[in-house]
C-alpha cells in the first residue's frame, strides 16, 4: 500500500491531506463520522499510531472533532470548509507559478497562457 | 521490554553479531533491515531463546532469555514451522495444543481473512498460502512479543499486501512488541515505528520512521541507502 504514499512527507500528514481534500471536494460531509482509528489503519495499511496522529493533527486544526465515546467527526462549521478550500487553492497556485517560472515564463506569459487555456476549455464545455 | 546488552554471537571464528546493545520498548513495531548474512536471523533466534549469546546478555522483562520464553513469545521463522503431512486444520489444532494462549476464534477469523482452505494439506499449499498459514499461526497467539523473521520472503506483491493488511488488522498495537526482519521495506514501512539497520553483525544505524520523513524528507528505503552501500542492500 505504501506506493500510495510519497516518500518526502510523514505518512500521518499525507493521510490528513487526503481527508482534507475529500472534505473540500464534498466526498466527506460536515458532521460525518470518520472510520475508527483501527478501521482507518486497516483501510490505509498503516500503523494505528499513525492514524491517531492524523486525527490529533486534524483536531488541532479544527477540521475534526472527537466526541468522547462516539468517535471522530468532520467539523460542522461551514467557514472551515471555505478556509481549507482557500488554503488548498493558494498552495496549488503557488506551486503552479513556481514551476512555470522555473521553465522560464515571465508573469505576463503565465497570465496569458492561463487566460488562453481558460477560454479554450470554456469553448469545449 | 527486550534489552540486549553487549550481545555477541560467534560461530567458530565467524562473528555473527558483535557487541549489540539495544532496547526494544513494549508495544512498538520494529523493523530490522540489512543485507543477507548481516545477523538479522541470529538476533531473532536469540530473542526467541533458540540460540544463546557467546557474550553479553538478553533480558526480557528483566529476566535472562531461556528456552522457556517460547511459551510467551510467538516466532514466525523462515523454516521448520509447518508439517508437510498435516492439513491446515491439523496445523491449527497442533498449535492450539502446544500453546495455552492460542485463540481458536482468532484463528477462525484469520482463516477467512487469509482465504485458506482448512481441509488442504500443507504440502499442497502454494508458497504464498504457506506464508499466510504461518502468519495465521503466530497471530492467533495472545503473546506480548511477536517476532516475524522474513514474513515476505518469496511472496508476490499481492500476497505481501494481504500480509501487511493482516498485520494491521490482527496485531494488538500498544501491547504487543513486534519485531520484523525484512528485505521488502516498501510494503512494511507504513506499519513500522522504528527501524534499525544491521550490517556485518553490528547495528550501524537506527531511526524513527516518521521522524526520518519529517526531518530528512526520506523514506526508510532512502534512509537505508544513505547508510549502507547500495549494492549491499539491493
Amino acid at each position: 500500500m505504501s506506493a500510495e504514499f510519497k516518500t518526502s512527507k510523514p505518512i500521518y500528514s499525507q493521510i490528513a491531506d487526503r481527508i482534507i481534500q475529500q472534505f473540500v471536494r464534498g466526498e466527506l460531509h460536515p458532521g460525518e463520522k470518520l472510520p475508527s482509528v483501527r478501521e482507518m489503519a486497516i483501510q490505509s495499511g498503516v500503523n494505528p499510531n499513525t492514524i491517531q496522529r492524523t486525527y490529533g493533527e486534524l483536531e488541532r486544526l479544527g477540521v475534526v472533532e472527537t466526541k468522547r465515546g462516539q468517535g471522530t467527526f468532520m467539523t460542522e462549521q461551514n467557514e472551515m470548509k471555505l478556509k481549507l478550500r482557500h488554503d488548498i487553492q493558494k498552495e496549488m497556485i503557488e506551486a503552479f507559478i513556481e514551476s512555470m517560472r522555473s521553465i522560464g515564463l515571465n508573469d505576463h506569459e503565465i497570465y496569458e497562457s492561463v487566460n488562453q487555456s481558460l477560454k479554450r476549455s470554456d469553448h469545449e464545455s | 521490554m527486550i534489552m540486549l546488552e553487549g550481545v555477541t554471537k560467534q560461530y567458530g571464528t565467524r562473528k555473527s553479531l558483535q557487541d549489540i546493545s539495544y532496547t526494544f520498548e513494549k508495544g512498538k513495531v520494529y523493523g530490522i533491515l540489512g543485507p543477507n548474512g548481516s545477523g538479522k536471523s541470529t538476533m531473532m533466534k536469540m530473542i526467541a531463546g533458540l540460540v544463546y549469546p557467546t557474550g553479553g546478555k538478553i533480558l526480557v522483562e528483566g529476566k535472562p532469555v531461556s528456552r522457556k520464553i517460547a511459551a510467551s513469545l510467538a516466532f514466525l521463522s523462515t523454516e521448520g514451522m509447518l508439517y508437510q503431512n498435516f492439513k491446515v486444520e491439523q496445523m491449527i489444532h497442533f498449535f492450539a495444543t502446544q500453546y495455552p494462549d492460542f485463540q481458536r476464534e482468532k484463528a477462525e477469523e484469520l482463516l477467512a481473512f487469509m482465504e485458506l482452505d482448512r481441509r488442504q494439506k500443507v504440502s499442497r499449499l502454494s508458497k504464498g498460502q504457506q506464508g499466510r498459514l504461518k502468519l495465521l499461526l503466530v497471530l492467533s497467539r495472545n503473546t506480548d512479543i511477536l517476532l516475524l523473521d522474513e514474513p515476505f520472503i518469496g511472496l508476490d506483491p499481492m500476497v505481501r499486501d494481504m500480509i501487511v493488511k493482516g498485520l494491521v488488522s490482527f496485531i494488538d498495537f500498544g501491547r504487543q512488541t513486534v519485531i520484523i526482519t525484512t528485505h521488502e521495506i516498501n510494503e512494511i514501512e507504513p506499519v513500522l515505528e522504528e527501524a534499525l539497520l544491521l550490517d556485518n553483525g553490528r547495528i550501524t544505524a537506527f531511526c524513527n520512521v516518521e521522524e526520518v520523513r519529517e526531518k530528512d524528507g526520506l523514506s526508510v528505503l532512502e534512509w537505508l541507502k544513505t547508510n549502507v552501500k547500495k549494492e549491499a542492500v539491493l
